[in-house]
């Protein structure tokens, strides 16, 4: 089953493209992550999942409804944290979670007094006087309080410290593992993805460049690196090749059922990294604009 | 290494240790993560690998077990002298100049020559 399929989808600001022709089958009940650099339309692409924008053209389907016209029965399914983590400054904790229960026909109180004491959060605190990381836990108590099917969530630890981090990062996945649920997350931090994802999107200016399981994506990229003049038959496509002097380094993609590359005296071939991965997906970009 | 395979060797340090023994409850998916902010699909992907491997079993509803056929703890008796026989080995070799790599490169061949011959009838 599929979380969110996309076809053709696109989404034009004015003159400024923001995603161009994105096919997506995005599976069910997994972790994804969406990567890119600043304006690659990673917030675009929550945004239309949650219903808050429309596609200039294409379609998206979400937990099999259209986040336009099926909306009110899709809005209490779904939740979205927006990454500057919108909550109301004058309400206390108590009150936060209050509004959260009249506003959303599904609500499970005592999942969000839970997860807000968990953290030593005082229901009677302002919002206003929590820390970054607090109000990044209150936010998440408020989402999954929801008990959403979907949860959609802009760049969720950026500007936390290590701990927080870590902290809310094993609240999701604590969410996670009680069952039933699909988490699409965009992040700047690989390692990030790396331990929380099993699926991954990378994009680049407005378009998929990548999209799978990331066991199978790592296990189809290589990291070779060895005399500048090595090719590597049909089978390996090139995703970034940076050459020195005498030595190259690349990233290879088995597109075809390959021959191993052996390694021997002057080349080494290893799997790639996900950071690797990623990064050559990001820099062949970079030297196609130049 | 994958993180799943980190944790299947992490129990199976755990089973020879003796830190964990058979009959021992696994924590669940959740617990893990709660403690290493890692996807749950992940220690229930090692969990698979183990019960394959036999060293645990999963009872629905109930959790994730140590096998009774687990492999035994190492005996305090024996595991203590050769743990610190390796101490001192490794000490001439670190004396001697050689860095992790080398150490790991000439333990892994000195245990491919020791183990090959039995290979045919290892069991686990």
């Amino acid at each position: 089953m599929l979380a969110v399929k996309a076809v053709g989808l696109t989404k034009h600001f004015g003159r400024s493209v923001a995603l161009q022709d994105c096919d997506l089958d995005l599976p069910a009940q997994r972790v994804i992550g969406v990567v890119g650099p600043n304006g690659a339309g990673k917030t675009t692409l929550l945004q239309l999942a949650a219903g808050l924008r429309y596609p200039t053209s294409g379609s998206m389907v979400v937990l099999d409804r259209s986040p336009r016209a099926d909306a009110a029965d899709l809005l209490p399914r779904l939740a979205f944290i927006a990454q500057d983590r919108p909550l109301y400054g004058d309400l206390t904790v108590a009150e936060t979670l209050e509004l959260g229960r009249q506003l959303n026909v599904r609500w499970d109180p005592a999942y969000a007094r839970a997860r807000v004491q968990r953290f030593r959060i005082g229901l009677d605190a302002r919002v206003r006087g929590l820390s970054t990381g607090q109000r990044a836990q209150v936010a998440v108590a408020v989402a999954l309080a929801k008990r959403p099917e979907l949860v959609l969530l802009d760049e969720p630890v950026a500007n936390l410290d290590p701990l927080a981090r870590l902290e809310l990062l094993e609240e999701l996945m604590a969410a996670v593992a009680e069952g039933g649920m699909t988490m699409i997350m965009s992040a700047n931090a690989i390692a990030d993805i790396d331990r929380v994802c099993d699926y991954l999107v990378i994009l680049l200016d407005g378009k998929v460049r990548l999209a799978g399981d990331i066991e199978e994506i790592t296990a189809q990229h290589r990291f070779v690196s060895g005399p500048r003049e090595l090719s590597f038959g049909d089978a390996w496509e090139t995703v970034d090749a940076r050459a020195a002097e005498r030595q190259g380094t690349w990233i290879l993609r088995a597109v075809m059922p390959a021959e191993p590359i052996a390694s021997n005296d002057g080349t080494v071939v290893r799997p790639a990294s996900l950071e690797e991965i990623v990064l050559a997906y990001l820099r062949a970009r970079v030297e196609v604009a130049v | 290494m994958p993180t799943y395979l980190q944790l299947v060797q992490q129990v199976k340090h755990a089973v020879r240790y003796g830190m964990l023994r058979p009959g021992d409850r696994l924590p669940t998916a959740r617990e893990v993560v709660e403690e290493l902010a890692i996807n749950p699909n992940t220690v229930l992907k090692a969990y698979r690998e183990l019960d394959h491997e036999g060293f645990v079993i999963s009872r629905t509803g109930a959790g994730t077990f140590v096998a009774d056929d687990a492999p035994a703890a190492l005996e305090r008796s024996v595991a203590g002298p050769l743990l610190r026989r390796v101490d001192r080995w490794l000490e001439h070799a670190i004396a001697a100049g050689l860095d992790r790599e080398s150490v790991v490169a000439l333990f892994t061949l000195a245990l491919q020559a020791a183990f090959e011959k039995e290979a045919p009838h290892a069991r686990r």
